[in-house]
């Protein structure tokens, strides 16, 4: 590069980072907006996973009373029990929704009544109980057990909502701010003849667009280190080994987004509309891929839908590498298949767009 | 060699004819205006000529360098301000021009310069968006020389501007005009025109009417003068006795007679005491455009 294109192009990219800077309701939405929800779920659902489940008591039951002391600490991290002697009483507290069960012995029968209203409770409750039971039985028998289950989580034992929540929010925000920007600058400076006066200026439409793409990635290489600042600070977030990987993929991925924002802004005469347009692209493409809530519950349908949009491999690529603690070739996929799109929008983009706004 | 050599340009937008056949020869160190009623082609024209669109058929050289397809090596040489001020959001007036400059590679030094000649030191922190009118029409114009163009474009340059600013820009322009650079530029004022070109150009529905120095172009009008004498000085009758008046009427200002040979009646006026607040008007620009453009409103 020659010396004015290096002042051309460090000049462009000053005018347009200030630009960003100054321009509240961008900064908001690039970066404010995404925290917000990373708050939210990292830290009121964070507990949501361990919550336990309300038992109530009636009365002396001796197959809980007399468990031994392991047995027990594993019956109270299950279990929150309150004593009661009133059965009817603790009965239409289950009802009411204030407890999760309630127990009682007739005999050498434990009874345990639930609501079906939460079915995850429900379940865990009846393999609980059975669990404890049989366990009793075998006790009682005298002889050791034949089978033994020990259990192990794949993933680290710190594995929390935030873990999971991070990559994905973090994806929407660069997902947004990527197209949102260069929707924006497209229909700003074309509506503003600006696009005119720079094809006067010596300066080649690479130098232009380089400063463009130059100041979006530095933004989301920002947004990236604010999101793992704030999650690893406040909610816990740890990162596995090759999690610098998401810097290559979050680049591809801003390349691929910026594409779909010029493609909304070569689609639309505003600027307001051409920010309408990405806008109603990237935020059901965000519930789509994965961004709020994992889509393993999702009908199968919804599944292959998500795998045809770029912001879904982005944030698996990103979970992969970040939290699942795989290896750095997890990235490559994803890379290759958001840059494919990256490209591919770009040409559409290109054939579609015109200098003029009318 | 000729700055600017146009031939027989064409543009139309679907149906419409906005440039129909212009051709123009602009020489070094030239001033020349374009006149013309809105939607004449004004702006279209120029935009040829500057390469940033591309004509139908026709050919434009600026420098001797062809425009089109966009030229790398005449873009320097050339300034351009368009009709729309065209600048970086939210960057304040000194950051825009800094950034003009470096997209030259001017030095900053020069750029502030700039901000000074146009007057706009006090608002150098003020962003774009904060700007009068005729602020951001100055900052606009200062983008558009911070380089030093030998060739120079302005596209009505003093519209929105206040009385002090368009003196000063007239005085800027002559600046730059007399230091050899060759200045293209559209307006609607015609003692703008009459003041500052050494030939303008009326163009009407795409093409150039005529094209002349406007001192050649009054006379080749050939409008009769118009004399008024104040109220009470002179009756109707009395005035249409005058030797060479063609013509007299009660205006509001008092009688206005109508004369080839003012010099005549003036002097007929002076021998009868009759001289006072008299007013002598012959043909001006503003005669030679309405002349040759008409007075209907234009789409
Ligand atoms: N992009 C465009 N698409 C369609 N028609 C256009 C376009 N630009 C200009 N025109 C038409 O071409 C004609 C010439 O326009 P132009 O802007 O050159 O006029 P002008 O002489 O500069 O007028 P003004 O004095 O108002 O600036 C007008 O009738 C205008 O409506
Ligand atoms: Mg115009």
């Amino acid at each position: 590069m020659s010396a004015p294109r290096v002042s051309a192009f460090v000049a462009l990219s000053t005018a347009i980072l200030r630009g960003f800077v100054r321009d509240r309701s961008s900064v908001f939405f690039a970066v404010i907006f995404p925290l917000m929800f990373l708050v939210l779920f990292g830290g009121i659902f964070s507990d949501q996973s361990q919550s336990k489940v309300d038992l109530i008591q009636v009365g002396d039951v001796s197959l809980v009373d007399n468990l031994p002391p392991d047995a027990r600490a594993a019956f109270e991290q299950t279990f929150v029990v309150t004593r009661s002697d009133d059965l009817a009483r603790a009965i239409a507290a289950v009802r009411k929704g204030d407890a999760d069960v309630a127990i009682e012995m007739q005999g050498d029968t434990l009874v345990a009544h639930y609501t079906q209203t939460d079915q995850v409770k429900a379940a865990i409750t009846q393999g609980a109980l059975q669990a404890f039971v049989d366990g009793t039985n075998v006790a009682l028998s005298g002889r050791p057990p034949k089978f033994d289950l020990t259990a192990e989580r794949v993933e680290d034992d710190s594995l929390k909502t935030i873990q999971f929540v991070t990559p994905g929010l973090l994806g929407w925000a660069v997902a947004m701010s990527a197209s949102f920007g260069a929707a924006a600058t497209l229909q700003g400076w074309r509506q503003s003849k600006l696009l005119r006066r720079l094809q006067l200026a010596p300066v080649s439409t690479r130098t232009v667009v380089g400063a463009r793409v130059t100041v979006t990635v530095a933004i989301a290489l920002v947004q990236m280190a604010i999101f793992i600042g704030l999650g690893a600070a406040a909610f816990g977030l740890t990162l596995t080994g090759s999690w610098w990987m998401a810097v290559p993929l979050l680049v591809v991925g801003t390349l691929c987004f910026m594409a779909l924002g010029l493609l909304a802004g070569a689609l639309t005469k505003t600027q307001e509309a051409a920010v309408n347009a990405a806008n109603f692209i990237v935020l059901p493409m965000a519930f789509l891929s994965g961004s709020f809530f994992p889509l393993d519950g999702a009908p199968g349908w919804l599944q292959a839908v998500s795998e045809a949009l770029p912001l879904r491999h982005l944030n698996d690529g990103m979970l992969d590498v970040m939290v699942r603690g795989e290896g750095p070739s997890a990235a490559l996929i994803p890379i290759a298949i958001l840059a494919t799109f990256a490209i591919v929008v770009t040409l559409i983009a290109a054939r579609l767009f015109s200098w003029e706004s009318s | 060699m000729a700055a600017i050599e146009v031939v027989d340009l064409t543009m139309t937008y679907g149906d419409l004819r906005a440039v129909d056949g212009v051709s123009l020869e602009v020489a070094e160190g030239e001033f020349v205006g374009i006149l013309g009623p809105n939607g004449a082609g004004k702006t279209t024209t120029l935009e040829i000529i500057e390469g940033l669109r591309r004509p139908d058929s026709g050919t434009a050289r600026v420098l001797g360098e062809r425009v089109w397809p966009r030229n790398p090596r005449l873009l320097p040489r050339m300034g351009v301000q368009l009709q729309a001020s065209s600048f970086f959001e939210r960057l304040t007036a000194r950051e825009q021009i800094h950034t003009f400059a470096a997209l030259y590679a001017v030095p900053t030094a020069a750029a502030d310069a700039w901000l000074e000649r146009v007057g706009l030191v006090d608002k150098a922190d003020s962003r774009v968006e904060d700007l009068s009118g005729g602020q951001a029409q100055r900052l606009s114009i200062a983008c558009a020389l911070v380089h030093g163009p030998e060739v120079v474009f302005l596209d009505e340059p003093t519209a929105a501007l206040d009385p002090q600013a368009r003196r000063n820009l007239w005085d800027l322009l002559s600046g730059l005009n007399d230091s050899g650079r060759t200045v293209v530029l559209t307006t609607h004022y015609m003692d703008e025109a009459e003041v500052l070109c050494d030939r303008v150009a009326i163009m009407d529905a795409g093409r150039i009417l005529e094209c002349d120095s406007p001192a050649a172009l009054i006379r080749d009008l050939d409008a009769p003068a118009r004399i008024t004498v104040a109220p009470g000085q002179i009756t109707l009758e009395d005035a249409r006795a005058i030797a060479g008046v063609t013509n007299a009427n009660e205006g509001a200002e008092g009688v206005v007679l109508t004369t080839r040979e003012p010099a005549t009646v003036v002097s007929y006026l002076a021998q009868h005491d009759q001289l006072d607040g008299v007013r002598v008007q012959t043909g001006t620009l503003e005669d030679v455009f309405l002349d040759l453009t008409g007075r209907e409103y234009r789409a």
